[in-house]
């Protein structure tokens, strides 16, 4: 079983990286963007056959070590 | 004074605040192997030096903070005894939960190293009390995530209380309210990205990180 964990800035956190990775496409041409937000992402393979379960531990990961709940949310696909 | 500096892999800091803390209490500091799951009896105060734990993998400090002498570290902290944070140090203690907010990439996205001028925004802690009258000081920093964040509800709460220990003259890194260095509830953990190990000899360019130390001599 595979968990895929994407972590991203909380909105209103200042995102300096984003907006450098923004200001870089603008000045290759592309104007369209808006605004661009950098993120994480990690994959674990896991062993076990219950996603209900797996998933309610990999939740638990996250709040303890793969993300920080002071800046970051995060969401979690399991495959 | 009994004193302890732990030691993770990637610190770079434990040297300097090895010299600082037998310089000022005239007794060398323990050095704690982050493997460990016990410290020295009898300990005094601890500090947590700076550096780049873990090679700053996943988020600066996050990996030390789950590592194996940290339970212990936090149980000490528990009862009261002083803790200080210093730059990757800092980081450490607000990835643990000890300390309030987090610390991010510098607003300017570059490595600053440099003597920041600095203001003492409280002089009546245990860290700060020997800086009574003074207030304004040169302290080098040197750090890439050093942009300290907090909530809203967090910052008010840490300005009414007193918790907000020295702010930025020149706001390097792109912090809320210039904060340098933050205290927690019970006055007993500070962490701080400016290096106050790195100026107490006329040879490191200026003196005024010894102060710090006195002040936790004075209260030990």
């Amino acid at each position: 079983m595979k968990a895929r964990i994407h972590v991203y800035l909380k909105p209103g956190v200042l995102d300096p990286q984003g907006a450098a990775v923004a200001g870089a496409l603008h000045n290759m041409g592309y104007n369209e963007v808006e605004a661009a937000r950098q993120g994480k992402l990690i994959e674990l393979d896991l062993t076990g056959d219950n996603a209900d379960a797996a998933k309610a531990r990999v939740d638990e990961m996250c709040a303890k070590l793969l993300s920080n709940p002071v800046i970051e949310s995060y969401s979690i696909e399991m495959s | 004074m009994k004193s302890a500096v732990i030691v993770f892999p990637g610190s770079n800091c434990d040297r300097d605040a090895h010299d600082a803390l037998k310089r000022v209490t005239g007794q060398a500091p323990a050095m704690v192997w982050h493997q460990d799951t016990t410290l020295p009896e009898g300990l005094d105060f601890i500090m947590i030096p700076g550096g780049f734990s873990y090679g700053d993998y996943l988020r600066c400090g996050a990996m030390a903070s789950r590592s194996a002498i940290m339970p212990a570290v936090i149980a000490h902290a528990a009862t009261g005894a002083p803790i200080l944070g210093v730059c990757n140090g800092f980081q450490i203690l607000a990835e643990s939960g000890l300390l309030p907010g987090a610390l991010m990439r510098n607003a300017g996205l570059n490595f600053v190293c440099e003597k920041a001028p600095l203001t003492v925004a409280n002089s009546n802690t245990r860290f700060t009390s020997a800086y009574a009258g003074r207030s304004d000081l040169t302290i080098p920093i040197a750090h890439h995530d050093g942009n300290y964040n907090a909530d809203e509800e967090t910052l008010e709460r840490i300005e009414g209380e007193g918790q907000i220990i020295f702010r930025y003259g020149r706001n390097p890194n792109g912090s809320v309210h210039d904060i340098a260095g933050v205290m927690n509830e019970n006055g007993n953990i500070m962490g701080m990205m400016p290096h106050p190990e790195r100026a107490v000899d006329v040879n490191h360019g200026g003196t005024d990180g010894l102060a710090l130390f006195e002040s936790l001599l004075g209260s030990a």
